[in-house]
């Protein structure tokens, strides 16, 4: 018996054509699990309602409707729940031996990994669309253009795409269910509350002001605002808060040049135990 | 004669636990060997840094002719795993599965589709193909597994524990398998912790425990290092053993077995001494069940080498 001859390709070639194989994976399991697809669409769009209605009666943004205000804060809370579900996926294949399985083949490692972020990209691009339509109903507009809306989308998908690499990092490492639960809870619950994703910062004491205005989700949800032409609130004098947009395109990419040489580190040495 | 696998002073430490303490192997091409050991004796761990999963800490290894370390890429498209995890996709159904391996083996997709069909077949899961394997029995699901394992048509083939929990029936048609493999060239590696199984597979037997080959050769080779044959008496009350053993010491230390209705001893050569105990059992009041000469068997092998033949014993009654 001879072996089948592979087809000759270079590295490049092969690694492109392994993720493609693999996001096919991917895609087809989104297909054949509802569940996963409900969790991406009917979840973000009761926060919208629940949000948008319940706090938008009680509170008041300078210069706007809480509507306009809350909409790219519950875009880019969205965008975090990548930790936790590209972690669970990779400890899955790592649990019933399928990383073993891929990394017996002579094949590209990082188009595993960028496979499962990837394809979470196209989930988190359907929560956008639909959490939008449903922002739209209740009263939030993009008057702005079409232009740095995109933008505004494009911004929000790099932070969905860096949390899902932390994501992979924290599955490779952790490789238990609950531990991955609650570190991405420790990881995602200040990321949110510690911004100006739902409430304006101008009430906070100084040192929690400058705390939420480094945080990396406060510059991307600000970003956000301005490239929607929503209203902001009232900014604070800090560099961040002048320079939103700069500062969440630096902080997520420096973020995602950290993580994702790690997350293929790890994703080499994982095996099965 | 060409070595397909060959494999000198690996070691391998997990904190201060010494999971390998120089493992040496040879398997000659189109061989089967058996790697024999019960848990945690290094099996795995052997077969994870063959197959290029996990990097030795001191040693080094040639699999169909490439060094694991120096080389992985080359070494993984020369070899098949199967782990001791029936390692498929759930979500995606068995042709899905086996083309997906295919295309990651970069055969093409033409080549990748027929050997998924030709394999399918060949596993009996032609009826099964296309339905998720969520869905398949645990023995359909390990068919499947040695089924990815073979898309590449590996010159090597690393089996691990590969029929622990499987029925009957997979069970034998895995061994089919192999031997079918083995005839058309293939080189195998396979744990067990069945000694059966490595009696009726391996060529050669590697005892492994503690991290180190303990013992190496033929099975008829290891069950001759253990001594010759054995009498074996069953006696019909356990409260005789001890009367039996008493009768039976002078041939040599006689072994009670745990439901101390069978008294073992290893006998010298020749009939004189068969004659003399069958004659002082008579002169007792213990009634005989049976009274036979046996061949040692590997269980012998691995009491009398490990010290640790129980469980063992156990695994392979269940």
């Amino acid at each position: 018996m001879t072996a089948h001859a592979p087809v000759a390709g270079s590295p490049l070639v092969n690694a492109v054509s392994d993720t493609s194989a693999l996001f096919g994976r991917h895609l087809r399991h989104l297909v054949r699990m509802p569940e996963k697809l409900l969790s991406v669409t009917l979840m973000p769009v009761a926060y919208v309602a629940l949000f948008g209605v319940l706090f938008g009666s009680a509170m008041q943004v300078p210069g706007g409707n809480y509507q306009d205000y809350l909409m790219a804060g519950i875009l880019a809370q969205t965008m975090l729940t990548n930790v936790s579900a590209t972690a669970l996926g990779v400890a899955t294949d790592l649990g019933n031996g399928l990383v073993d399985r891929f990394r017996s083949l002579p094949m590209s490692h990082a188009a595993v990994l960028l496979a499962r972020t990837g394809s979470n990209m196209v989930l988190a691009t359907l929560s956008i669309v639909v959490m939008s339509a449903v922002g739209y109903l209740i009263g939030w507009r993009l008057d702005n253009g079409v232009g740095p809306a995109l933008g505004g989308f494009g911004l929000l998908l790099l932070l969905g795409f860096t949390m899902s690499w932390l994501g992979a990092l924290l599955g490779l490492v952790l490789r238990d269910v609950e531990a991955i639960n609650s570190v991405a809870f420790l990881i995602v619950l200040p990321l949110t509350f510690l911004s100006n994703a739902f409430i304006p910062l101008s009430g906070l004491p100084a040192w929690l002001r400058a705390v939420c205005d480094w945080n990396p989700l406060s510059a991307v949800v600000t970003a956000c605002r301005q490239l929607f032409g929503n209203v902001t609130g009232p900014l604070n004098d800090s560099f961040p808060s002048r320079h939103p947009l700069a500062m969440s395109l630096v902080l997520t990419s420096v973020l995602l040049l950290v993580v994702v040489p790690l997350a293929v580190r790890a994703y080499r040495r994982a095996v099965t135990r | 004669m060409d070595v397909a696998i060959h494999a000198e002073g690996l070691r391998k430490r997990y904190g201060v636990h010494e999971a390998l303490r120089g493992v040496d192997l040879a398997v000659p091409t189109g061989t089967v060997l058996g790697v024999l050991g019960p848990n945690g004796a290094g099996k795995t761990t052997t077969v994870r840094i063959l197959a290029t999963l996990l990097n030795a800490d001191a040693g080094h290894a040639r699999v169909a002719g490439f060094d694991v370390a120096a080389n992985p890429r080359e070494v993984r498209g020369r070899i098949g795993l199967t782990g001791q995890y029936a390692a498929v996709d759930e979500r995606l159904t068995g042709r899905e599965n086996l083309r997906l391996i295919g295309t990651l083996h970069h055969l093409g997709r033409r080549t990748a589709r027929t050997v998924a069909d030709d394999l399918l077949d060949r596993f009996d899961l032609v009826a099964a193909a296309d339905r998720p394997v969520k869905g398949y029995s645990g023995g359909m699901r390990r068919r499947l597994d040695l089924a990815a394992s073979l898309v590449a048509r590996p010159e090597v083939l690393f089996l691990d524990e590969p029929t622990t929990g499987l029925d009957p029936t997979s069970r034998n048609l895995l061994w089919q398998t192999v031997r079918d493999l083995v005839g058309s060239g293939v080189t195998v590696l396979l744990t067990t912790q069945y000694l059966e199984e490595a009696d009726q597979l391996a060529d050669r037997i590697a005892v492994i425990d503690t991290g180190r080959v303990i013992a190496e050769g033929t099975a008829d080779e290891l069950k001759r290092r253990v001594g010759g044959e054995r009498l074996e008496v069953r006696l019909a009350s356990p409260a005789d053993a001890r009367t039996a053993v008493k009768t039976l010491n002078w041939i040599g230390a006689a072994a009670v077995s745990e439901d101390r209705l069978t008294v073992t001893v290893v006998l010298p050569p020749g009939m004189h001494a068969i004659a003399e105990a069958a004659a002082a059992l008579a002169k007792t009041h213990i009634q005989v069940d049976d009274f036979g000469v046996r061949r040692p068997s590997l269980d012998d092998v691995f009491l009398t080498l490990t010290g640790q033949g129980t469980q063992v014993q156990q695994g392979r009654a269940a």
